[in-house]
């Protein structure tokens, strides 16, 4: 088990004629993925690297059996992409893209929410989701993670690659590692992800790597205390970022003091999870955490 | 992008919001001119920073005469505001906006700001506007209240009304209230802003609202379909290191250390500092290179940091993924000897192609040193900076 990815993933790629487009469809069925088709409107009946490309989602959908996605589309037309993958009920989406108009992603959340689509989108502007050995969807380096029993969820891409390659190099392998993205709406929140983690069975412990501003850190905080048996992990990039050159008070009445990393970092400390205070320490937080359990 | 109020309002006006007549005095020869375009007195001459807090700080002047405005304008043009979002270097007054005074009986506050954990905007109201309104937030939470902006349709005018009723209105005042709101709402969505806040919202004695104060900030990422935004950057209130920075395609943000840090990846690169931090050291400056960094803008990327004087030596952390390894290490081989770097450089590299890249790094005959992880690359260059 892992979660939303394993072997059966039956993986489309929307932009596949791009250049990341194509270099990605390519890395993730080099790592092992199945990528049965890619879509590029106008380019339907071509081939990329033998993978078929086709005209719309829905097309590649039936032909291929697709049950997810990644998206490489531009960002002035990557919101649209993912609500046409949904359309067609993909039901993983997966969007890479970087620089989405921020109301792009509300509406996009805010139309996927009433259309009863019943799926999970991950990103936008992240690296993607790996169950190691099994299936990559993204453009994270595949050799740095190894098969094993810790959830990491990050806001990250490289943060996310650095506390993978210190796990794996204490000889801790991971169930499944997902980049949520980095923009102010995702698809998906740590909540959402974490849910899933616990109730994975190959899940042991879970990893999260939170940022400076937002509330999503405090909301997993506050899931953990009342929903997780798993034991938990944490770090908090941004400890000695300056407070943002913020125009107006809006933001800050919003977030209040809560965007802080010394502030989120306590507030996951009293829900019970283990902090780290430094990147060079998340490899040895977690194999800590994993010490206090029983010996099996 | 920020916008100085005078745009903010020009684009409300647009809108069909309530706004004082005013003229900008974008430099201090148009002055003549300007005084002959006035409206009727009297006046306030303010200054158009992008800062909040400019009425505590002196940016704001009233005036009673024309030449109570010249003797204004005077004071003000070249004038260093130092407020408590600018820190303690300020930021210096190069245009000034004057516009009709206005005497209201009561003054509100009105924003439509993104909010992350609603996925979407929300008009955040106050009856209790013109004071900061963060400290308002602290004392007095209640005084404040909120409406989720639907991101598709905009405010309804019946959700418009319910949020009025919160602040308190009744009658003519609610409805009129319900406007501005929508209006509000209307023009956030319309321009892709990721704030429009109006503080104060005056009410004057005859119950008619106006828009005091202004501040507005595009979405840059959709700037793409709002081509007429362009006219509204202000390149004198961008620091030129950050315009340098954002026309090579990297991330930069000078800090007071004395570490220059090179890093792929936003969350990598915060890390990076707190690591630093952690060590004992100083970092001068966050830098993001992106994902797709080629050897040009990491030759960019060095000489922005260089640019910095209190530089004493950069840590370059690099966790290849989509940016191959050597071809970063080639960036920095080309870069150190393009510059003729002399200050201590501690490279660490992992990920895609590593090896090949290391290989580089050693072939180059640079006097550089290597790190294989985070606590090394730590500790060599928080020593060599000493």
């Amino acid at each position: 088990m892992s979660i939303l990815v394993n072997k059966d993933t039956r993986l489309i790629v929307q932009g596949i004629t791009g250049s990341a487009g194509s270099f990605h469809a390519r890395g993730c069925r080099d790592y092992g993925t199945q990528v049965v088709g890619g879509v590029t409107p106008g380019k339907g009946g071509s081939f990329v690297d033998k993978i078929p490309v086709f005209n719309t989602v829905k097309e590649a959908q039936s032909a291929t059996g697709a049950n997810a996605t990644m998206i490489f589309v531009p960002a002035a037309f990557a919101a649209a992409a993912t609500l046409e993958a949904a359309d067609a009920g993909i039901p993983l989406i997966v969007t890479i893209t970087e620089g989405i108009p921020v109301l792009d992603m509300a509406r996009v959340k805010s139309k996927l929410a009433s259309s009863g689509w019943q799926g999970r989108l991950i990103g936008p502007n992240g690296p993607g989701l790996i169950t190691p050995g099994e299936c990559k969807i993204g453009i994270m380096p595949g050799y740095i993670h190894k098969t094993g029993h810790i959830g990491v969820i990050s806001r990250s891409g490289t943060l996310t690659y650095e506390a993978v390659w210190q796990l794996t190099q204490r000889g801790i392998g991971q169930s499944t590692v997902i980049g949520i993205g980095g923009d102010p709406i995702n698809g998906s929140s740590f909540i959402d992800l974490l849910a899933l983690f616990e109730k994975d069975p190959q899940t042991e412990a879970v990893l999260l790597i939170g940022e400076i501003g937002g509330r999503q850190e405090d909301e997993a905080a506050d899931f953990f205390k009342k929903n997780m048996t798993k034991p938990m992990a944490a770090f908090i990039a941004g400890q000695t970022a300056p407070p943002g050159r913020r125009m107006g008070h809006a933001g800050a009445i919003i977030e209040g003091t809560s965007g802080t990393a010394s502030e989120k970092m306590k507030i996951l400390e009293r829900a019970g999870i283990r902090v780290a205070k430094s990147p060079e320490s998340l490899g040895e937080t977690v194999s800590t955490l994993l010490q206090k359990k029983p010996v099996r | 992008m920020k916008l100085h109020e005078y745009q903010a309002k020009a684009v409300l006006r647009e809108a069909g919001l309530p706004i004082p007549a005013g003229v900008p005095l974008l430099s201090k020869d148009d002055l003549p001119d300007v005084l002959k375009k006035l409206p009727p007195g009297p006046w306030v001459v303010k200054a158009q920073v992008h800062t909040g807090g400019r009425g505590k700080a002196g940016g704001i002047l009233r005036a009673q005469t024309p030449k109570e405005i010249e003797s204004s304008a005077n004071a003000l043009f070249g004038k260093k505001l130092v407020t408590h979002q600018t820190g303690p270097e300020g930021i210096l007054v190069n245009k000034l906006y004057i516009e009709q005074a206005q005497s209201v009986k009561k003054e509100l506050y009105l924003a439509c700001v993104m909010d992350r954990s609603r996925n979407g905007p929300v008009l955040v109201a106050s009856s209790e506007g013109g004071m900061d309104v963060e400290e308002l937030a602290q004392t007095k939470p209640n005084a404040l209240h909120y409406m989720a902006v639907d991101p598709g349709k905009g405010l309804p005018p019946e959700e418009a009304c319910e949020l009025a009723q919160k602040m308190g209105l009744t009658g003519d005042e609610l409805a009129g209230m319900a406007v501005v709101m929508s209006n509000v709402a209307k023009v956030f969505l319309e321009k892709d802003a990721s704030l429009l806040e109006i503080n104060p919202l005056g009410l004057t004695t005859n119950g008619k609202y106006v828009v005091m104060d202004a501040k507005m900030s595009l979405d840059d990422n959709a700037l793409f379909r709002h081509p007429e935004a362009q006219s509204f950057r202000d390149p004198s209130e961008e620091n030129p290191l950050d315009v340098r920075a954002q026309a090579a395609g990297v991330n930069y943000i000078a800090l007071y250390g004395t570490i220059g840090c090179l890093v792929n990846g936003a969350g990598l690169a915060m890390a990076t500092m707190d690591l630093i931090k952690f060590h004992g050291g100083e970092p001068a400056n966050f830098l993001d290179v992106g994902g797709g960094a080629n050897a040009k803008q990491v030759t960019e990327a060095f000489k922005i940091i260089l640019s910095d004087a209190k530089v004493k030596g950069i840590l370059v952390n690099i966790f290849g993924g989509i940016m191959k390894c050597d071809v970063i290490a080639e960036g920095i081989v080309a870069a150190a000897k393009d510059i003729g770097m002399k200050l201590p450089l501690v490279v660490r590299l992992e990920g895609t192609n590593v090896e090949l890249g290391r290989k580089i790094l050693q072939d180059s005959g640079l006097k550089l040193t290597a790190a294989k992880d985070l606590t090394e690359a730590a500790e060599k260059i928080v020593a060599a900076t000493r």
